[in-house]
């Protein structure tokens, strides 16, 4: 079931952008300025745009149907200590990485980046290798590794080229997910530990350590090693105080970055290791997190209701679309866990979008708060109808992206957990007051003098955005292909939570054998080596 | 001395003193050859430089240093291929091991103190400290280190120890023309001392109870026997403790390192840090685990305690630090404490992890103090936090070769420091001790703010005054990946920059920066090498210290 392709795909994918990242480190520093600008530019542009037509490739090689890990390949690395370069991908991970693979570009020629583009450019492709390794890793501290990785290059993107209170931001981001991870690192050694006393082999695989036998209370403890790291990352409520400080400083590109792709590494990780490694625990932890996930969502609202600064708002809304993420995956149904997918994608693009228009608003008039923008409709018409588009996709109107996720999410809840997902919805109507709001002060009303000068989108804006725009209304209007390879992984998920908890969720027909659940998952699922709790 | 004469003695180094002939013991000159070399080297360069009328200038110094450092790092890769194909064994009548774990010990010695050798030769030059004396009284110091790490009797553990020390007191002292340098030495020498004495009083005890100082035989005796009256025995075996966990700097027997790291001449600091706490480490993990290894119920608490003490002190007090030294003091602190991780385990895999952890600290250690020594500048006076700011303007190299270390220390991924936090976090773990690895970690994150701290000073915009740019020289000539020399009008107008902190700074900063020395620049390269380069491809050092411990006598 899994296939070995003859071309690493994912391997390449991982180390292409690292390969562009050394490069434009390394170009010669005899040229001129304006030389160095545009080879940097090109060498990141190229690479990313290599970097997403791989993605395509996998996308396209990627088998509908098969819940299970594709494309996998598999290398010694730190054999000593049980760490494997194992990467795969499957119906969860595929569309993240695409997503990815089309956004990096985005970021990297959204944003003006006014001194040395070289070091900017190669600290924002490691850090698109970072994001890469961390959703194909199938090897648990190998997931660390990128996990961790990705830190370095958005804190010196945000020192570097950032806003004011830039180095407190990205040293409180950096900490906040350092203690994060530092108890996620001890909760899988300790993982690998239990599998080896089980199995007699140390090893940090998935889908080896899916199978260890675990009591509830170890389950517990893991589980919120991991989720401690997760959470941060996401960031869930209430660990996002680091969110909105860092989402200000970041520039552009790095906020881009942070908020659609960094911010799914949280998400992603509770998906691929939680639900995996540690079933009982989470079916018994679900309420938790979905009145985190919840709070999320109704604080996330309220706060950004009181923001007049866009990027602040921005930040705390991203909060509250978060929450629906983690509500959709802890309804532990296949809707609820599918949508979580697929807004993960979708909040991605939107994020982006925004960051990109509230970033070249900056560009203009230098300011974020809404106070000072007033009447930007009137002389930048294409700009406001864009950020029209990106905000009805935001709130949730049908027919773009943003609808189908959040109605996917809030049917799996509302089946298992009726009041969170009433609840919960009070958040979208929130969230569309907010918005409205906000962009009735920034582009409504009379402009005043400064305002009639600011430029409308470049051609140049323009096609950066367009794809993003395009994506919005296609995910909108025929989500069906993306559905159909994520639906067989988070069936699978769903059944191997079911199996390992003795519960049966609701939801949608769910194949009676967990066929193709992990690449080297086997028989073992349904022999004794799940165990069922009373 | 009686008692050296007993347990000699008793180890047969000495005949029967009745028959009053002395019967020399069979010596495997190949299992001491990188010792030989060493003090070879630099009994020579003494001599020589005492039959020459002009003073030995730092050039012939160092270079017949590192020669001797080199030549013993090749005795030693010879003496791994020679254990690899023959096994352990012991030599000079049981007193010496010769096994991968002297080996190792032996390789990471000689190779740390040839990166030090090269990086006290810019300050030997910058300092005017002509003659063979400092890089002379390394090789010795270094001597002492590999025969820790060798030592099969507590006796020449002792001798080993009183080599490294002697010898690192008046290294400590070296520096004159600063009175911090004398007081260093004299609280050094004085706590030194006062460690030795409770050593040797623990061996004492150790031999009494069991009547040998034979490492192996005290582990055999105790297999053998079951004491009625334990008293004695773990008396001695607390004040071994004390007297190693002095060496390397554990708490609460760390006091003297900030003073003394402080004080110390910048490059000895990172010799001090690298191969004295090898050493002690080297004693401590062949001692504890391989003697007393059955006694390990006795003592693991003992170590649990100082190291988790040793891991939170470490890293909580480095935070309020304002001098790069001692901050780097306390995070060597810290650094023990997971080296201790390792001990506490007990395990094979723990003394394996140690040993690994042992290199990659070395290696940051030893580029960090050289980056120290270099900042420093004339009279080794420039270690405030603030001296650092700009840094990356100034000299992008330097501070992105710093920026490395540091993140390495702060345990980064793709770096040896992670993989070193990550095997000593694994041996824990696997021996139930997953509360002390949570410690560790926790312990970790405190310190990379403080390493952040560092990174980020380095790379914000100098205070204006300072602008202007580096020369272009052999070693400052092109960016490194995390940044270059901005244009000086762009970083002076940068808003975004931390006000505080910009007015801190001595005016002469404004000079033009001095290139940094080709040796030093070698030596820096070496250890980001190393760290970055074993971060990326882990399996050969990883091999290597797994090796060693299989091949432990």
């Amino acid at each position: 079931m899994s296939s070995t392709p003859v071309f690493p795909f994912l391997t390449t994918l991982v180390l292409l952008p690292a390969g562009g990242a050394l490069a434009a480190a390394l170009v010669p520093r005899s040229l001129s300025e304006r030389t160095e600008r545009l080879v940097v530019q090109a060498i990141g542009l190229v690479t990313t745009l290599a970097t997403l037509a791989l993605a395509i490739a996998v996308t396209i090689r990627f088998k509908v149907g098969d819940g299970g890990y594709q494309m996998t390949s598999r290398h010694a690395w730190a054999g000593a200590l049980g760490i494997s370069w194992h990467l795969g991908v499957d119906g969860i991970s595929l569309f993240l990485v695409l997503m990815t693979a089309v956004l990096f570009p985005v970021a990297l020629t959204g944003g003006a980046v006014r001194r040395n583009p070289r070091s900017f450019v190669a600290w924002m492709l490691l850090l698109e290798a970072g994001c890469l390794g961390s959703f194909l890793s199938l090897d648990v501290i190998l997931f660390f590794v990128f996990f961790d990785l990705t830190l370095v290059p958005i804190y010196f993107v945000i020192t570097g080229w950032g806003f004011e209170r830039r180095g407190h931001a990205a040293t409180k981001f950096f900490l906040y997910t350092f203690l994060g991870s530092a108890f996620m690192l001890v909760a899988m050694v300790a993982l690998a530990v239990i599998h080896q006393r089980q199995t007699g082999v140390f090893t940090f695989d998935l889908t080896a350590l899916a199978h260890t036998r675990l009591s509830l209370t170890d389950q517990v403890l893991l589980f919120s090693g991991f989720t401690a790291a997760f959470a941060v990352k996401a960031p869930v409520f209430p660990f996002h105080t680091w969110s909105p400080d860092a989402y200000a400083a970041a520039p552009t590109g790095g906020a881009v970055a942070l908020a659609a792709v960094m911010a799914k590494l949280g998400t992603y990780g509770i998906i691929r290791f939680d639900l995996t490694l540690f079933p009982r625990a989470t079916l018994d932890l679900a309420p938790l997190l979905l009145t985190l996930g919840v709070a999320g969502i109704i604080y996330g609202a309220v706060v950004a209701c009181a923001q007049r600064d866009l990027k602040r708002l921005v930040a705390y809304s991203s909060l509250g679309h978060l929450g629906f993420v983690v509500i959709g995956i802890f309804a532990l149904s296949t809707d609820g866990l599918a949508g979580g997918v697929l807004q993960m994608v979708n909040h991605g693009i939107v994020i982006a979008a925004m960051f990109l228009i509230i970033g070249w608003i900056h560009e203009r008039r230098g300011s974020w708060n809404v106070r000072e923008l007033r009447g930007l409709q009137r002389p930048a018409p294409v700009l406001a109808a864009v950020f029209t588009v990106v905000m009805l996709a935001a709130i949730g109107l049908p027919g773009l992206n943003g609808f189908v996720g959040e109605f996917l999410i809030l049917l799996g809840t509302f089946v298992a957990h009726r009041w969170w997902a009433v609840v919960a919805t009070g958040g979208v109507v929130l969230s569309a007051l907010y918005l409205l709001w906000a962009y009735q002060q920034a582009f409504h009303g009379s402009p005043d003098d400064a305002v009639k000068e600011t430029r409308d989108l470049s051609w140049r804006e323009g096609l950066v955005v367009a794809p993003l725009i395009v994506l919005i209304v296609l995910l909108g209007v025929y989500p069906k292909p993306v559905l159909d390879r994520i639906t067989p992984s988070v069936n699978a998920l769903v059944a191997h939570v079911d199996a390992a908890t003795g519960s049966h969720q609701p939801g949608p027909a769910v194949p009676a054998r967990p066929a193709g659940y992990g690449a080297v998952a086997r028989p073992a699922l349904q022999g004794g080596h799940s165990r069922r709790l009373p | 001395m009686s008692l050296v004469a007993r347990s000699l003695g008793a180890a047969g180094l000495i005949g029967s003193a009745a028959r009053g002939t002395i019967s020399i013991p069979h010596i495997d000159y190949l299992s001491i050859l990188p010792e030989l070399i060493m003090l070879g080297g630099a009994v020579l360069m003494l001599a020589a430089s005492s039959l020459v009328r002009a003073r030995m200038s730092p050039a012939t110094a160092t270079g017949w240093a590192v020669t001797t450092a080199g030549a013993a790092l090749v005795a030693s890769l010879v003496q791994w291929y020679e254990v690899g194909a023959h096994g352990p064994k012991v030599t000079v009548a049981g007193a010496v091991a010769f096994d991968g774990f002297s080996v190792l010990v032996t390789v990471l010695v000689s190779s740390a103190t040839l990166v030090a050798l090269l990086a006290t030769h810019g300050w030997l030059g910058r300092e005017q400290v002509h003659g063979p004396e400092m890089p002379v009284l390394m090789m010795v110091s270094a001597t002492g280190a590999m025969l820790m790490g060798a030592a099969n009797d507590l006796i020449v553990v002792f001798l080993g120890l009183e080599i490294l020390s002697i010898a690192l007191y008046v290294l400590a002292a070296f520096d004159h023309r600063r009175e911090a340098s004398g007081e260093a030495a004299l609280k050094y020498f004085i706590l030194g001392a006062f460690s030795s004495a409770v050593f040797v009083y623990g061996i004492a005890f150790v031999y009494g109870a069991t009547g040998t100082s034979n490492i192996p035989q005290i582990a055999d005796f105790l297999a053998r026997n079951v004491l009625l009256h334990q008293g004695l025995l773990l008396a001695g075996l607390a004040l071994l403790l004390v007297g190693f966990c002095f060496k390397i700097a554990a708490v609460p027997f760390h006091m003297w390192t900030p003073d003394v790291y402080q004080g110390s001449p910048s490059p000895v600091t990172g010799f001090m840090a690298a191969v004295a706490k090898i050493g002690g480490f080297a004693a401590l993990l062949r001692v504890f685990v391989s003697s007393f290894g059955l006694l390990r119920a006795d003592w693991q608490p003992a170590i649990w305690v100082i190291a988790a003490v040793t891991l939170l002190f470490g890293a909580v007090v480095a935070l309020v630090q304002r001098d790069i030294k001692r901050m780097l003091a306390y995070s060597s602190i810290n650094h023990a404490g997971f080296v201790l991780l390792g001990l506490e385990a007990a395990t094979a895999r723990g003394v394996s992890a140690s040993l690994y952890y042992l290199f990659a600290y070395a290696f940051m250690a030893l580029g960090s103090f050289a980056v120290v020594t270099f900042v420093g500048g004339q009279g080794d006076s420039r270690h405030d936090l603030g001296s650092y700011r700009g840094l990356g303007h100034r000299h992008p190299w330097l501070a992105a070769s710093f920026t490395v270390l540091l993140l390495s220390q702060a345990g980064i991924p793709f770096t040896t420091g992670f993989l070193a936090k990550l095997s000593v976090v694994e041996a824990a773990a696997s021996a139930h001790s997953v509360p002390l690895a949570a410690i560790a970690m926790v312990s970790a994150v405190v310190a990379a703010f403080f390493y952040l701290g560092v990174v980020r000073l380095m790379w914000s915009p100098a205070p204006a005054g300072s602008e202007i740019p580096a020369p272009v020289t052999a070693s400052v000539t092109a960016s490194a990946g995390g940044g270059e020399v901005a244009p000086a009008a762009d970083a002076v107008s940068d808003p975004g920059g931390d006000p505080a902190g910009a007015s801190d700074l001595p005016g002469d900063l404004g000079a033009a920066p001095s290139p940094v020395p080709a040796a030093a620049a070698i030596a820096i390269a070496i250890c980001v090498g190393v760290t970055v380069v074993f971060g990326i491809v882990p399996a050969p050092l990883l091999d290597f210290a797994h090796k060693a411990t299989l091949l432990i006598g």
